[in-house]
């Protein structure tokens, strides 16, 4: 049996070419999903992508939240489908509630744009499983708005239950509180992070293929042999 | 139809970066005398005299803010 793997294309997505291809890379098959179109067309997983949706007009990710696809997301995810949120995606989840916490504007207003460096904290979640704990992996980030807030009953419920996957490694790129780049939800099956998965799945056109692991570890979450 | 306005604005503990550099940039203007900025975003709705004070509320709290991050007022202006 092959996986197949949802990426959801919003207007304004930009990454769902490279999520499709990390897909199949990974040996999933990749299943197109529309943003108006609510049918999941029967993926097992589902993967958000990173871009622009809507143009980030009012804030990132919070109209794309009400779109009819998202509405089948938010009901999967909660019979325990893995999602996948990178980026506008991770922005997507929290604007949904399937994570917690909110993404704001980098602390320096710049938008940050290179190959990063990050700590993998939580090894068993459905996106993380590839991974040695405390491994440093590198992948590339690329936002403007990618500053991680929560509250502090939040951050330390996150600290304290292990749900925090990805920290940055040395300088703190965009003010993300606790160096978060990445967070899961409590059963492990949903995880958003910033930086870009996708994008490191190979030597010719990333930094490395560290990214792979992400999606190799799904399919291993859904019991299919990669 | 009845104008209402939301002022939707980052929670005093939330770093604003914006309205820094809006602060930052007013002495080089020559303006001193500016302690603080802070950035957030104004709405103006025109609503039917059907959309009751509930509705306007989880408009404001659902969709025009995010309550993680943002503190909003809501009211109703004389026309």
């Amino acid at each position: 049996m092959t996986a197949r793997i949802g990426v959801i294309t919003f207007p304004g997505t930009l990454d769902d070419v490279d999520a499709v291809r990390a897909v199949q890379r990974s040996g999933a098959e990749a299943v197109p999903l529309w943003h108006a179109d609510a049918d999941l067309h029967g993926v097992d997983a589902v993967v958000v992508p990173g871009g622009f949706s809507y143009g980030d007009y009012l804030r990132c990710g919070a109209i794309a939240r009400f779109a009819p696809v998202m509405t089948s997301v938010i009901d999967a995810a909660g019979t325990g489908m893995p999602v996948l949120g990178i980026c506008n995606g991770f922005q997507i989840l929290c604007e949904a509630g399937l994570l917690p916490g909110a993404l704001v504007r980098n602390d320096k207003l710049h938008f940050v744009c290179r190959d990063q460096w990050l700590r993998v904290e939580n090894n068993t979640t459905a996106w993380s499983t590839r991974y040695d704990s405390g491994a440093e992996v590198l992948i590339p980030l690329k936002s403007g708005e990618g500053g991680y807030m929560a509250d502090d009953a939040t951050l330390e419920r996150l600290d304290g239950d292990g749900r925090v996957v990805f920290r940055y490694v040395g300088e703190n790129p965009n003010g993300s509180l606790g160096d978060i780049a990445g967070i899961a939800n409590e059963t492990g099956r949903i995880v958003g992070l910033m930086p870009h998965p996708e994008h490191a799945i190979d030597a010719l056109t990333g930094p490395s293929d560290d990214g792979l692991g992400m999606f190799y570890s799904a399919l291993d979450a859904l019991g299919v042999a990669a | 139809m009845a104008r209402v306005v939301v002022d939707v604005m980052p929670k005093p503990e939330i770093l604003d970066p914006q309205g820094q550099a809006v602060a930052g940039a007013l002495p080089r203007l020559g303006f001193d005398g500016v302690a603080e900025v802070r950035q957030g975003k104004h709405f103006e709705l025109e609503v039917d005299d059907s959309v009751d004070d509930d509705t306007l509320a989880k408009i404001a709290e659902g969709f025009l803010a995010n309550p993680v991050i943002e503190d909003w007022t809501i009211r109703r202006v004389e026309q």
